[in-house]
């Protein structure tokens, strides 16, 4: 299914579209790795819903972005459980190796450094979300094997696929 | 040795399957409801049982499904809450990770209860492990003909739809989540009118907690009787403990309601880490006011938790040790609840703000004297001044911890510097 099949087929679930431009925006993010107006616009045009209730949600939830982000989006909790385990500290780690700071990407646009509220997964504090899946029980020697096997995931991919998937630069 | 009932199913390999749910009993309560019970029966089954909803609140679940006018002449909707936001809690996303059916039976029970034909579960985007295992399990409870029209050879017809979330904590106050499921940017509602008369689409709407929905076909199997013999009368039932912080053996716990604190933290999970010494717990959730080391007698459940000043919450309960600065905790606590504000109502958006700028100060060694008064001042302006509890739960917090750890704060601003560092 192309992005307008997917978003028709989740706005069936609803009585109403404009339930529907929370699924919508999550599948477009999904197609496109960010929100640009262009986007937005094209997500409000298939749903035939005003496009200032598209941006309104674009940018009230903290899971969309507006802006490009890196390949890989370590996206690492720092709440009360994290913290009590060490976050902090795994913070300026990742802040020092990858030489950003939290909120920034990498110039080769293939790490981007965030901190999120908790992810529900305290278990296994300190815990990351990296894609679509946690990361639980992080020390340092884990952050830095977890740093070198998605350098080598990137590094055996070629120029044009990554030239694919990082969105344009910052 | 108390058995697991929720979480019977979620250490047995492939549990998240229809077929390990079927062997070991599971939609037998469904059939059960549908043969032998009317709708009306289950919500007196449930009130009887005293079961309370397990997201934060406590509400009895039988006397929330039993505002549903009985003709609407609309459509009734059944929403799950599985938004699991509240720090420190992650039960809901293990159910629906590992036994997600039991949530299903759950949701089907209870639509039939209430007369709802379609069930909308408000899910965490991030929780994609969880999404996926609901997906799959909705459709094979369609194919096997426990969802979808005429199920089990009843005239009940019943869908469930996944509603992915975007990331924001309001979405656990239930009309800030009606407001989301209808598109909108979540803010909550002013009530009444309440959900059960005009909740999703305007039309009658219960909420209730994936914890809550996956105790129904218990007490269905079970019987009333059954279910409030556990625990406390008035509060009772298993239920789930989220263990995390500076404990050494963080994880989720089921044991009987009202359990005291101290044998969870202890027994269930191995007391605090090598050399050091439990300062205090958060016993439900970030929202709960922390109970310092000479509390943990107390029994960890809705009464009894409220008589000592906190709440059970969402059951996060968040273990802090001698090594931890207070003054760090409650400001990180308090950047949480203003991170997370909607920004609807003043009280908690501006003053949340202000109570963030004056901790950080404190915590950093800056603070001036008067600033613990400036606090207090502030909690007064939030606390029952709020839209909804997000304001109110970060104005307790963070009173009992001036409460109980004035002086690590006025050490801070004495010595003009964290004492921790």
């Amino acid at each position: 299914m192309n992005m307008r099949e997917k978003i028709k087929a989740a706005a069936a679930r609803y009585p109403d579209q404009r339930s529907a431009i929370m699924p919508a925006l999550l599948i477009a993010q999904k197609e496109h790795g960010y929100l640009p107006g262009p986007v937005l616009e094209e997500v409000a045009d298939i749903l035939d819903v005003e496009r200032i209730w598209v941006y309104e949600l674009a940018t009230f939830y903290t899971l969309f972005h507006t802006e490009p982000v890196g390949v890989f989006h370590l996206q690492l909790c720092d709440n009360v459980s994290c913290m009590l385990r060490g976050a902090e500290d795994l913070l300026r780690h990742l802040e020092e190796v990858l030489g950003i700071t939290k909120g920034g990407t990498t110039p080769d646009g293939l790490f981007t450094l965030s901190t999120v509220e908790c992810l529900g997964a305290c278990e296994m504090a300190p815990v990351m979300q990296l894609g679509d899946d946690y990361q639980g029980d992080l020390d340092i020697a884990r952050i830095d094997a977890l740093l070198d096997r998605l350098r080598a995931t990137a590094g055996q991919a070629t120029g044009a696929d990554l030239a694919a998937t990082v969105p344009p630069g910052e | 040795m108390f058995e697991p009932i929720l979480l019977r199913n979620v250490d047995v390999p492939d549990g998240h399957l229809l077929a390990t749910y079927r062997a070991g009993g599971g939609y037998q309560a469904l059939a059960k409801a549908l043969d032998e019970h009317t709708p009306d029966e289950i919500i007196s089954l449930v009130k009887e049982s005293n079961l309370r909803g397990r997201g934060g609140a406590g509400f009895p679940t039988g006397l929330k499904w039993s505002f549903v006018p009985k003709r609407a002449g609309k459509p009734k909707y059944l929403c799950c809450n599985a938004d699991e936001g509240e720090p420190g809690t992650f039960k809901d996303r293990i159910i629906m990770e590992r036994d997600p059916h039991q949530l299903i039976e759950g949701l089907a029970i209870s639509g039939y209860a209430i007369g709802a034909e379609t069930a909308y579960v408000y899910i965490r985007g991030e929780y994609t492990l969880a999404i996926q295992r609901l997906e799959q399990a909705i459709a094979e409870a369609h194919a096997k003909g426990y969802l979808g029209t005429r199920i089990r050879g009843s005239d009940f017809n019943f869908v469930v739809h996944i509603h992915c979330g975007a990331g924001a904590y309001i979405c656990g106050e239930e009309t800030a989540m009606l407001d989301s499921l209808e598109g909108k940017r979540a803010q909550p509602r002013l009530k009444p009118p309440f959900p059960a008369v005009e909740g999703l689409y305007a039309s009658p709407t219960v909420i209730n907690n994936v914890e809550t929905l996956a105790c129904v076909p218990h007490i269905v199997l079970r019987g009333a009787g059954w279910f409030r013999n556990i625990g406390p009368d008035k509060s009772p039932g298993p239920k789930l403990y989220c263990l995390s912080g500076q404990v050494r053996k963080p994880g989720l716990y089921e044991l009987p309601m009202g359990i005291p604190l101290r044998e969870l933290v202890e027994d269930s999970g191995g007391g605090p880490l090598p050399g050091r010494k439990i300062k205090a717990v958060i016993p439900g959730g970030v929202s709960a006011p922390l109970i310092p080391a000479h509390g943990l007698d107390v029994g960890m459940d809705f009464d009894s938790l409220a008589a000592a000043g906190s709440m059970l919450g969402s059951a996060g309960v968040i273990v802090i040790d001698d090594s931890t600065c207070m003054v760090k905790v409650a400001t990180r606590i308090i950047e949480f609840f203003h991170h997370e504000s909607c920004g609807k109502c003043t009280p908690c958006r501006e003053g949340l703000n202000w109570v963030v700028k004056v901790l950080r100060r404190v915590e950093a060694g800056q603070g001036v004297p008067g600033d613990l008064e400036q606090l207090e001042a502030l909690c007064k302006g939030i606390f029952g001044n709020t839209f909804c509890a997000l304001g109110d739960g970060a104005a307790i917090g963070l009173r009992a911890a001036l409460t109980h750890f004035e002086h690590e704060f006025v050490a801070h601003i004495e010595e003009h510097r964290c004492p921790f560092h």
